[in-house]
């Protein structure tokens, strides 16, 4: 394609404008952060005198800490177990698929689009009977049932891109399954594999459903802790935006350190 | 010592039958080609004597005994396949040694096992190097490698040379003979290429949509096609064929009426033949002569000049014949020329296309590419 400067350039401006647009609600929420509750409400402006007076308040009246353990605790617990579970599944469905593979993958996909509300009751009577409301146990597994069908999906991608005849050449030579697995399998689509893990810790830390409903104290997480700031004493914006800000900001950090392995593991295979 | 049986192999996708109850025997040392076209099941078949692929009925039997339910790795069997299908994340010393790694071998052991086929493969300096530094030709050689170093009983071989350009191709073909000799192992090898098929097989086996065609050694299948698929599969260019008509059966042959009216003396025997029977003349481009006096005619459309040999395409009423003549032969485009053929070595199908049977053996058919060990008794 032959593209003139003069296009290049409007098609910059218009990335530029839309990542300014996407961007703006956070940049916002880290300013109002520093700025005290009275500046906060005040007619909007770019320009003040930052201060740290909300994240000490904030501090003050949650350990942020405790909470924040908890989100890694949950988010990475549910994604090693959902790769545990999810390796084996997409490797069968990928390599030995029967007349019913697709069509459990298209269920599996499916129940991604039942609302999680509409099974709210249910799970709740369970996990009380369980004695799992508010545990991180409980947490992690339905992290870990919530995103396996994406997980398998997106592995099952992976899997399906690398060639058949090297598994095959695997077990002539000897290997049993599971080294086929973890001698042959794991290396060659570990780009493909940590995507998936990536994709998985950040959908599972971003969740606020299943951690608001199923936890209190023990073992909610940092959307269980910016909620906390949200309703009780009116709406308190900036220690509601210092509290998000420091939800968000190591997910974001963890996102943007490993930004190019998941744009090589979502692009995978794209090529060649 | 590992001899191969096949009895009534069948083996079904879904509704569609890929292999149709195959009997085939390969004897020790053999080196066994399954040629045949795309689709014809001739690598479902491999796959199935490998292990990677379940017979729907019948038994496959390595020096004996019935190993349908064996397990790939257990059936004592290596597999070189198209696409090399080596571990890319390994080095070339891990590709090979993988197996052994797998057996719990010892790493010194290991270690001289590799280096003993690489030696064999002319692959030492190659030996830390990942697959994706080496050439098409030094992956192939990888292959084959870890083929060896697993010592099996039986090689089998997956259109190992499909990947590779054409002078590769030769040169690998050459190495591959020169293993064979070297190994002294049972080889089972599968390509569509015929060419392949005749310049290394002791025993070619012709497949075609899911059934044996023939199985003969080379030299018997270039003389002795049994049907017309078969005839116009082996040798190149193609056998040309033209429809003729049955005028007397002697016992010298059959007489047949050729396109133009003219009369040739085939020597089939012709004893189920019956005079007016529409038959098949099949003479293969390098039998068919250039004569001033021969009762063929026609006009030439195209010449290929190789050099050593020229191919003339001769239009003829019924269609195009393929003519291999001299590479001095001075004719040009849009010449009309007539020619001829040696009655010997011309073939006759009848019309469900099964040949009809010589009257004299080829004195070579029964040449395998190593006679003497392929078949005793046809000694040189």
């Amino acid at each position: 394609m032959n593209t003139s400067r003069l296009q290049r350039f409007g098609l910059a401006v218009l990335a530029w404008s839309i990542t300014c647009v996407i961007f703006f609600p956070i940049l916002w929420m880290f300013l109002t952060g520093f700025k005290t509750e009275a500046q906060a409400i005040a007619d909007p402006t770019l320009f003040f005198t930052p201060t740290l007076e909300s994240y000490v308040a904030v501090q003050g009246r949650a350990d942020y800490f405790r909470f924040a353990w908890n989100s890694v605790h949950v988010s990475f617990g549910s994604t090693l177990l959902a790769l545990i579970i999810g390796i084996p599944a997409a490797y069968s469905m990928a390599f030995l698929p029967t007349r019913r593979t697709k069509g459990t993958l298209l269920w599996m996909l499916s129940t991604k689009m039942l609302p999680p509300v509409g099974v709210l009751v249910p799970i709740y009577l369970i996990f009380r009977d369980l004695g799992m409301l508010d545990t991180r146990i409980g947490l992690t597994v339905i992290y870990t049932l919530m995103n396996l069908p994406i997980v398998i999906w997106m592995l099952y991608t992976f899997f399906k891109d690398l060639p058949k005849d090297i598994l095959e050449a695997g077990r002539m030579d000897g290997a049993s399954t599971s080294q086929e697995i973890f001698f042959l399998l794991i290396p060659l689509t570990l780009p493909g594999i940590a995507s998936t893990g990536l994709l998985s810790i950040i959908l599972s830390w971003n969740e606020a459903f299943w951690s608001l409903n199923l936890t209190s104290s023990r073992a909610a997480p940092l959307t269980a802790y910016i909620a906390s700031f949200s309703s009780p004493e009116g709406l308190f914006w900036a220690k509601l935006s210092a509290a998000s800000t420091m939800a968000v900001a190591p997910i974001l950090i963890f996102g943007w350190l490993t930004q190019k392995q998941m744009v090589r593991g979502l692009t995978f295979g794209a090529v060649k | 010592m590992a001899t191969l049986r096949l009895k009534q192999v069948a083996k079904r996708f879904d509704d569609t039958d890929v292999i149709r109850g195959i009997d085939l025997e390969v004897n020790d040392r053999e080196f066994v080609v399954f040629v045949g076209p795309s689709g014809c099941g001739k690598s479902t078949l491999l796959r199935i004597i490998a292990g990677l692929e379940n017979a729907t009925s019948g038994d496959i039997v390595i020096d004996g005994e019935r190993i349908n339910e064996v397990g790939p790795a257990d059936r004592g069997l290596a597999m070189v396949f198209q696409s090399y299908a080596l571990y890319p994340h390994m080095t070339v010393e891990d590709n090979m040694g993988f197996s052994l790694r797998l057996a719990r071998v010892p790493r010194e052991e290991r270690r001289a096992k590799v280096l003993e086929a690489a030696r064999v493969l002319q692959l030492e300096p190659l030996l830390d190097r990942k697959p994706k530094a080496l050439s098409g030709g030094q992956r192939q050689r990888v292959a084959i490698g870890r083929a060896i170093v697993r010592n099996p009983s039986i090689f089998l071989f997956d259109e190992p040379l499909s990947n590779l350009d054409a002078a590769l191709r030769v040169q690998m073909r050459i190495e591959l003979a020169r293993l064979h000799e070297e190994l002294d192992a049972t080889m089972i090898y599968v390509t569509h290429d015929q060419i392949e098929a005749m310049t290394m097989a002791d025993k070619i086996v012709v497949l075609q949509g899911g059934v044996v065609e023939q199985v003969g050694s080379p030299m018997e299948l270039y003389h002795h096609p049994r049907n017309r698929f078969v005839a116009g599969f082996i040798g190149s260019p193609k056998m040309n064929f033209l429809p003729v008509e049955a005028r007397g059966v002697t016992t010298r042959g059959v007489e047949v009426t050729l396109p133009g009216g003219g009369v040739s003396e085939v020597a089939v025997n012709g004893a189920g033949s019956r005079t007016g029977e529409a038959l098949e003349l099949g003479i293969r481009p390098e039998h068919l002569l250039l004569d001033e006096q021969g009762p063929l005619a026609g006009r030439i459309e195209v010449i290929e000049r190789l050099g050593g040999q020229t191919s003339l395409y001769v239009r003829m009423d019924d269609g195009i014949v393929t003519l291999t003549a001299d590479g001095d032969v001075a004719h040009a485009v849009h010449d009309r020329v007539r020619f001829g053929f040696e009655p010997g070595r011309a073939h006759l199908f009848d019309g469900q296309g099964q040949a009809l049977e010589s009257l004299q053996r080829h004195p070579l058919s029964e040449l395998g590419r190593r006679d003497s060990r392929a078949d005793p008794e046809a000694g040189a």
